[in-house]
């Protein structure tokens, strides 16, 4: 099965049963499989006329109580930046899938990119944390996709698959848990309360959603707002909801952050890569090892949040790390943050894969 | 570990992704090994070009690319001229016998199968890529005869005997097949 | 009546048939004296208690602007959201639970400058949704620019030497798009507008209801209105009923003696989108 399909496959397995979207290269056939699929099971597959529409879409509807995705690639990811912030504010659970493909703009539809990878984390206005995976594999495209349900169920958040068009294009095989096997979290929402409850409780990192048409009569604003859901212009609300908007993510890094080892613990050099790079890393570090090198993979599962202290940890052991992307240095930057190391940047062109040689080159030289 | 990479390319309509679809599922889902398979097409859906690329092994695939094909099937003039140089000495090409010239190319084992002329006699054009698929599995062992027919049969349940047929006359072709 | 219980950390008193429908402790409200918002609230809550659905189901949607400023102050689930996209975010909640009553209250800008696409095409699909566009000719809350409906020749912040672009007639493009209804009142017409939400309430589809409505800091200030009375004035005595007007012939250029022409235009049924999608539903499913 295809990494799109996975995608979509994994999307219903963790109970989605909104869809909306807008096609496009190369995201169209998790659209094209949901539309299918969707009605089978009682949803609703929803295609709207933009990608702007698609993300208010599923925030409505999210907010109508259902499990909810969109998925597109970067042209469409860009339009959907304000809304994200919508999602933000408004503490939203919803699942945006984002196939790179090659950019700045139209760029190269059909062939493979990396380089929204700070575009997720930034590319909505004012101040936010997000949550975003990097699956590579088809395997990866159904689990993650799971795990991002979970995760925007419980953190009442946008969270992101940043997958790629390797990944979503290609065919491997798919093992789908019977349903008892798959762990999906299920939305705390409100019970119907007196006139003390709060909607946007900021003392909980965590509360409960009130959801349309269960009498709570809510006001979600887009606005700066306090806990009880009205908007307001005060500094101490500003900062309150700040804080328990950046905090809900912050304080809880070590349920959220997700890396793998290959033989770092006694590596020299260390490649960090993330997504279909990775496993072009894989393979040039394996060679390595067969060469004698000392040199390791550490892979970055979730992006963002930046998985600081495992980085952090990376760096103070090796002499060197290689971060490998196909874009001119995106998560690059953040790993020279966290290390004192040498760091060498292997910056790839979108349109095809990192080859292993480039890598391997990279890997002899240090 | 033993990784093997197969490059497959000829002309949109002969097949070439369905044949690639049918190696994985052989080799991933009878045969329990890994395999990946990465595709590309030119924009037009009949008469363009066509690949599929696939890449096997015993064990968990890393890289997922075909970057030296092992064994190449080449169903159009341009999927030989455009991918022999990337293959190595030992590699396996395999050529459509009506469509293929290899005459410039000395120093590779070429296999020339009429699979199109074929697939003309069993009455079906469109099983040229079976024909194909029965002449690579005896030549090149990349997934067990059994496993591939179970693939076959999986996929196309309604033309089980048409395709057995073009995959025996495929197999039987192969040297390796020779009595 | 639960009602009582549901407002946020205030006594309020249930004796006011109207206090329960408002979020007291928002107010006052922000809207300038003569502003024709206050007019549309009080109409709109008046449609929503006498209406025949419940309370909680009644969802109100907005964008961003001076009336999507409107449902925060409604004491029902409300959603405002970002400027233009009042429009998709309704459908998906509506969509995603068809049992609600899912109005829309934004301004003309919201919904036919940033928004126009998406308000055509929800009309398209016919959404089942409440459209109220509050029309005051011009970008209110960011002092009063110039929009797809401002006339031509009109005065505003950005049109110093007189419009010259040609301005949208609102109930002409949604009726050609396919709205199953639509309708135009202005302010002054309470009676009229309170009839038509609940009549919107009771539409199967997309209703659609322009509501003229007077500006005066900016708008009206800039184009002979001297105050928000002025412009009822000139309601009261250029306003024209005509349900059967020919739509193509009802632009508007807030000019005396040109009429403002009003009436419930377009009154149909068709198939809603939810109808047709459950239909869909069942045809997967078996």
């Amino acid at each position: 099965m295809a990494g799109n399909y996975a995608c979509a496959e994994g999307a219903i397995a963790a109970g989605c049963r909104f869809y909306a979207g807008y096609p496009i290269t190369p995201s169209s056939e998790i659209a094209e499989h949901m539309s299918r699929r969707l009605p089978q099971v009682g949803g609703h597959y929803v295609q709207m006329e933009d990608e702007i529409g698609s993300i208010a879409a599923i925030l409505g509807a999210s907010n109508a109580g259902m499990k909810v995705m969109t998925a597109t690639s970067g042209p469409g990811f860009s339009l959907m930046m304000e809304n994200i912030g919508l999602g933000v504010i408004t503490e939203t659970p919803c699942v945006v899938v984002d196939v790179q493909r090659g950019g700045p703009s139209t760029g190269l539809p059909t062939l493979v990119g990396q380089a929204d990878m700070m575009q997720v984390r930034w590319g909505s206005h004012g101040d936010y944390e997000v949550i975003a995976f990097a699956p590579n594999s088809v395997q990866e495209m159904f689990d993650l996709t799971v795990k991002a349900f979970n995760m925007a169920e419980k953190f009442r958040t946008p969270v992101f698959v940043m997958a790629d068009q390797i990944i979503a294009h290609m065919t491997d095989r798919l093992v789908i848990p019977p349903p008892e096997d798959i762990e999906v979290v299920q939305r705390k929402k409100a019970m119907k309360q007196g006139p003390s409850f709060l909607p946007f409780d900021f003392s909980q990192d965590f509360p409960p959603m009130a959801i349309a048409g269960e009498g709570h009569h809510v006001n979600v604003d887009s606005l700066t707002h306090d806990e009880r859901g009205y908007p307001s212009a005060k500094h101490d609300v500003s900062e309150r909801m700040l804080e328990h908007l950046i905090g809900k993510i912050r304080n809880n890094l070590e349920t959220i952050v997700q890396v793998e080892h290959y033989l770092t613990d006694d590596a020299k050099v260390v490649v960090i890569a993330y997504g279909s790079t990775s496993r072009s890393a894989l393979h040039a570090v394996k060679e390595a090892r067969r060469a004698g090198m000392k040199v390791g993979l550490l892979r970055l599962i979730t992006p963002w949040p930046f998985p600081v202290r495992e980085v952090e940890r990376i760096g103070a052991k090796a002499k060197a790390v290689v971060v490998p992307e196909i874009n001119y240095g995106q998560i690059e930057h953040p790993v020279r943050e966290h290390v004192d190391c040498r760091v060498i940047g292997i910056h790839h062109a979108a349109g095809s894969l990192v080859p292993p040689d480039k890598i391997y080159a990279a890997l002899e030289k240090l | 570990m033993i990784r093997r990479e197969i490059r497959l390319q000829g002309l949109g309509g002969q097949g070439i992704i369905t044949a690639g679809h049918l190696i994985g599922e052989a080799v991933s889902l009878h045969d329990r090994k890994e395999a990946v398979m990465t595709e590309d097409y030119s924009p037009y859906i009949t008469g363009g070009w066509s690949r599929a690329d696939i890449v096997i092994s015993d064990e968990k695939i890393d890289y997922p690319l075909v970057s030296r094909p092992d064994i190449l099937v080449a169903m159009s003039q341009d999927g030989f001229d455009d991918n022999w140089e990337a293959t190595a000495p030992d590699s396996t090409v395999i050529v459509e016998a009506g469509l293929v010239n290899t005459n410039a190319v000395k120093d590779r084992k070429i296999f020339a199968v009429p699979a199109l002329s074929i697939a003309e006699e069993l009455g079906k054009k469109v099983v040229a890529n079976i024909v194909v698929l029965g002449f690579l599995t005896a030549t090149s062992r990349v997934a067990s005869r059994e496993a591939m027919e179970a693939a076959i049969v999986t996929r196309y349940p309604k033309a089980a005997e048409l395709n057995r047929q073009a995959f025996d006359r495929g197999y039987a072709l192969s040297p390796k097949e020779a009595p | 009546m639960t009602e009582v219980e549901l407002v946020h950390g205030v006594e309020i008193s249930v004796k006011h048939p109207r206090d329960e429908l408002l979020r007291a402790d928002r107010l006052p409200h922000i809207w300038c004296p003569g502003c024709g918002l206050g007019i549309v609230t009080k109409c709109l809550v008046e449609a929503i208690r006498r209406s025949d659905v419940p309370l909680d189901r009644h969802v109100v949607v907005s964008g961003i602007g001076c009336t999507s400023r409107l449902p925060g102050y409604l004491n029902l689930d409300t959603y405002h959201t970002t400027h233009g996209r009042a429009i998709p975010f309704a459908t998906g909640l509506k969509i995603a639970n068809p049992d609600l009553e899912v109005t829309v209250v934004a301004g003309d800008g919201d919904l036919f400058n940033i928004g126009g696409n998406h308000l055509i095409h929800a009309i398209r699909r016919n959404v089942d949704l409440n459209v109220f566009c509050v029309n005051n000719f011009n970008y209110g809350m960011t002092g009063g620019q110039f929009g797809a409906t401002t006339p031509i020749g009109a005065r505003t912040a950005t049109t110093p030497y007189g419009n010259f672009e040609a301005p949208f007639n609102l109930p002409y493009i949604v009726a050609a798009a396919g709205a199953p209804f639509v309708a135009r009142w202005t302010t002054l017409h309470v009676r009229q507008l309170l009839r038509v939400m609940r009549r919107a309430f009771q539409i199967q589809g997309l209703a659609f209801v322009e509501i003229i409505s007077p500006c005066p800091p900016t708008f009206g200030e800039l184009n002979n209105f001297e105050d928000g009375y002025a412009m009822m004035e000139y309601f009261r005595n250029y306003s024209r009923v005509d349900d059967h007007a020919e739509l193509s012939t009802i632009g508007l250029s807030m000019k005396p003696p040109d009429p403002v022409v009003v009436g419930n235009f377009v009154d149909t049924r068709k198939p809603t989108y939810h109808e047709l999608e459950r239909e869909l539903i069942e045809r997967a499913r078996n």
